[in-house]
């Protein structure tokens, strides 16, 4: 391969990056090459997710380069997947593969998941269990090399198009809860699996209810040790808030930018309460993002922390607020919904619905990937080290607790 | 602002450097560690209630020792030859620590107009410490807002008028004064010998003066554009770096709470084990971590004379005044009583936030301002039926 890092270079550095990134472009002119085509040569030269090991997307290199690689893919209008489609594989599917998969298991996986070829979903709640996701009931019962899944899974995003699923399970009962899940991978097209549409507020079924019935997983596809799955789950989900909130946008870039469009084109929509509201809100736009650019300069080689929680709670705040002021803005026409006809998204997204659909949507924001209850939690805990919540349920066997 | 997408385009040509150099983490620990020695925070308090309300030895520690008081003064006119962004690391710790001291008012404000008139005159000894400057404008002036006409100059030279609530003029050596000339042009003088009459201010660490001049002579510094221009610089740079100031305040506000609700015990836990408790402090957390990233933005702007500065300014001023004035009210209500008792500092903290988010322009102002910056433009007047 003409773009694979040549044995002993220094690969980590911005100018053997920049060039390796003109190399793959000379190579595959993103304008007349198909998507997944570009991405997979992306994979293969390592320039996927740069500090994962060669072989696996990356190079090994400092993590802190990552934003400089994607800004020169951007900039030549490279392809990049439809985070709506590909979000949790991409934010929490492929960390915790890397963190925890072996090389058999990357090797399988990581690549047709970064060209879009493969869609990933994640089996994490049940109706029993939600923010108390280490409450989670669906049972997995070993039999020889494999485990044979029986439960429910419910708020599936994407269940209906994913061909995988990253899943949590209950293997040992007897247990205090945390100590006794374990982590697997899930085929959605296996016998037993049962994907049903759960229509959402929206009108919509982006979600959906996982039926689980003597589904059988290889022990291959156990991601951590048995009874180790609450670690490997805390990596995902710590993944998936920065995933959600901290991402580097330009000025404008979310939300705001829609509604102050409208503003813009709209001067007999303007009153002078609205005015303050949409300056508020674009000033803690720009806060957000401010923010967010700050986490990612910080981060730049660690693992993301618990700052995320912080990005993800100020990202559904703003976006609700924004979303409400921009069908108050629209006045009589915020009256209206653009279709409330059942229907399937294969690729959800806020900015391409319309307002009353946005509106709607980001109700789910402060839901989905840990209600913003739990998030400032985990902040009063793990960041400002204030005392734990009083646990009642510590010490307890998973099968003695009350439910 | 041609370019990019979107009004005030995409901001910036470089990535913005929204960290702490490691020069600037060493600069911070030296500064806190002087503003702790020389300045503790039992003796801010009683300082306030002396006859001498601002902090000279501190002041010249800052000068004579560290050599802060001139970060942003060239080398060739005795400053040190840092920039705006150090300097904005010294007002985190100042305002950390309500130190009563003019480093605002002649280091930001009045430091920021004499570079912009190419002064060379006056700047040494303002670098040095040796001389406080001050710039006379009332302190809730904001960037942008008219030109000052309370004070005209005679043809000779000679100021007449007053300017109202000016911050750091008490201990000033030299003011820096907007007037009208005799044609009614805008000019910049520097004067000595103003008539100063203190007032009782809200920030008791800032306390503020009224001036008069009597026939003053002034020194012509700018005129016309120039003028403008230098005291618009000086007001933008201000309100940017006063974001930094409150950002300090903000974090003692959450540091001290945090560690007071963690060791005060009520119903037999810490109170903060109350998640109610506990939420609020979160949300805290987040808005003073947002805070410091809009901070640090709008100081790289100013620091690196990004045409974003104006905006960036606008959006520290409009964020930082009601995050900072939210903790420090939070302070107070989580210490419970002992935060209203005037004995404990939390009190000096609300009055610095809260005078402070009406400085160099309210939030709202700064609102009003970006509208026009970002081009989100008022509703047409509705006619009155
Ligand atoms: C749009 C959307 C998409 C989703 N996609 C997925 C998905 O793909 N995969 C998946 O596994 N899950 C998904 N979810 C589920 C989501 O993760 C859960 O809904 C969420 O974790 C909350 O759990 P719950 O619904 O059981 O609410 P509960 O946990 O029952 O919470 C009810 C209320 O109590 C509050 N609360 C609970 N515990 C505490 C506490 N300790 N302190 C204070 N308040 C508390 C909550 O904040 C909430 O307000 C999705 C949800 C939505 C809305």
């Amino acid at each position: 391969m003409s773009t694979a890092p040549p044995a002993g270079t220094p690969t980590g550095t911005p100018e053997y990056l920049r060039a390796a990134v003109q190399r793959l472009l000379a190579a595959h002119d993103p304008a007349h090459t198909p998507a997944a085509e570009f991405l997979g040569a992306r994979y293969d030269a390592g320039l996927a997710w740069i500090h994962f090991p060669v072989g696996s997307g990356g190079l090994g290199a400092p993590r802190a380069l990552q934003q400089l690689v994607n800004d020169e893919f951007t900039a030549a209008g490279a392809p990049v997947l439809d985070s709506g489609r590909h979000g949790i594989g991409l934010g929490m599917a492929a960390p915790t593969l890397l963190a925890f998969g072996d090389e058999e298991i990357r090797r399988r996986f990581l690549r047709p998941l970064w060209t879009g070829e493969e869609v990933w979903c994640q089996l994490f709640s049940e109706p029993g269990a939600g923010s108390d996701l280490a409450a989670l009931a669906t049972r997995a019962v070993r039999d020889g090399d494999h485990w044979v899944v029986d439960g429910q899974k419910v708020w599936t995003s994407l269940a209906h198009e994913a061909q995988w699923a990253i899943l949590v399970t209950r293997t040992d009962p007897n247990v205090p809860k945390h100590r006794g899940m374990t982590y697997f991978i899930c085929d959605m097209t296996a016998p037993g699996v049962e994907v049903r549409p759960l229509r959402q507020a929206t009108g919509e079924a982006e979600f959906n209810e996982v039926f689980l019935t003597g589904v059988r997983i290889p022990d291959a596809h156990r991601l951590g040790a048995v009874g180790d799955g609450w670690r490997v789950a805390t990596t995902t989900l710590m993944n998936e808030r920065v995933a959600i909130g901290g991402h580097a946008e330009p000025r404008e870039g979310g939300l705001i930018g829609l509604l102050a469009g409208t503003w813009r084109e709209r001067p007999e929509l303007r009153t002078p309460g609205l005015h303050d509201a949409l300056l508020r809100l674009w000033v803690d736009a720009e806060a957000a993002r401010l923010t967010g650019e700050r986490l990612r300069q910080q981060l730049a080689a660690g693992q993301p922390g618990p700052e995320g929680s912080a990005a993800k709670l100020a990202f559904a705040r703003l976006n609700q607020q924004i979303s409400g002021l921009e069908l108050e803005l629209l006045g009589e026409e915020g009256l209206l919904y653009d279709d409330w006809t059942f229907r399937r998204p294969a690729s959800p997204s806020m900015l391409q619905g319309t307002p009353g659909y946005r509106y709607l949507r980001a109700k789910g924001n402060s839901i989905e990937g840990g209600t913003s209850e739990i998030l400032r939690g985990i902040i009063a805990e793990r960041v400002l080290g204030l005392p734990q919540e009083i646990r009642v349920d510590k010490d307890v066997a998973w099968k003695d607790l009350p439910r | 602002m041609s370019t990019g997408r979107g009004p005030g385009g995409t901001g910036q040509r470089q990535p913005p450097d929204l960290g702490y150099s490691e020069v600037e983490q060493e600069l911070r620990a030296n500064v806190r560690a002087l503003v702790a020695a020389r300045s503790p925070q039992s003796a801010v308090l009683a300082r306030t209630e002396s006859a001498e309300p601002v902090d000279t030895g501190l002041w010249r520690a800052l000068g004579a020792e560290l050599g802060v008081t001139g970060l942003a003064v060239p080398e060739h006119l005795g400053g040190a030859g840092a920039g705006w962004r150090e300097t904005a690391v010294v007002l985190e710790e100042l305002g950390r620590a309500t130190a009563a001291v003019p480093y605002l008012g002649s280091c930001v404000l009045a430091t920021a107009a004499l570079l912009a008139v190419g002064d060379t005159e006056l700047l040494p000894g303002v670098a040095s410490g040796e001389r406080v400057a001050a710039l006379a404008v009332p302190f809730a002036t904001a960037p942008g807002a008219a030109f000052p006409v309370g004070v005209t100059a005679t043809g000779d030279g000679l100021l007449r008028g007053a300017v109202g609530r000016v911050a750091d003029a008490l201990t000033a050596d030299v003011l820096l004064v907007p007037a009208l000339t005799a044609e009614g042009s805008p000019g910049l003088w520097a004067v000595r010998g103003a008539a100063v009459d203190p007032l009782v201010s809200l920030d008791m660490t800032r306390p503020l003066a009224d001036l008069r001049f009597d026939g003053v002579p002034g020194r012509l510094l700018a005129r016309g554009p120039d003028a403008l221009a230098a005291l618009d610089a000086a007001l933008t740079t201000g309100a940017a770096l006063l974001a930094a100031e409150q950002l300090g305040v903000a974090e003692w506000a959450l540091e001290t709470t945090l560690g007071y609700v963690r060791t005060r015990h009520q119903f037999g836990r810490p109170v903060g084990s109350f998640q109610a408790v506990k939420h609020r402090l979160a949300d805290l957390w987040v808005a003073v971590t947002q805070l410091r990233a809009v901070a640090r933005y709008a100081a790289d702007t100013v620091a690196t004379g990004s045409p974003d500065a104006p905006v960036a300014a606008s959006v520290a001023q409009a964020f930082a005044s009601q995050v900072a004035v939210t903790a420090a009210e939070e302070a107070v209500q989580l210490h419970g009583g002992i935060g209203f008792t005037w004995e404990h500092p939390a009190h000096l903290y609300l009055k610095r936030a809260k005078s402070a988010s009406i400085a160099l322009g309210t939030a709202d102002r700064h609102r009003a301002r970006l509208a026009g910056l970002v081009d989100l433009p008022y509703p047409v007047q509705e006619q009155q039926a």
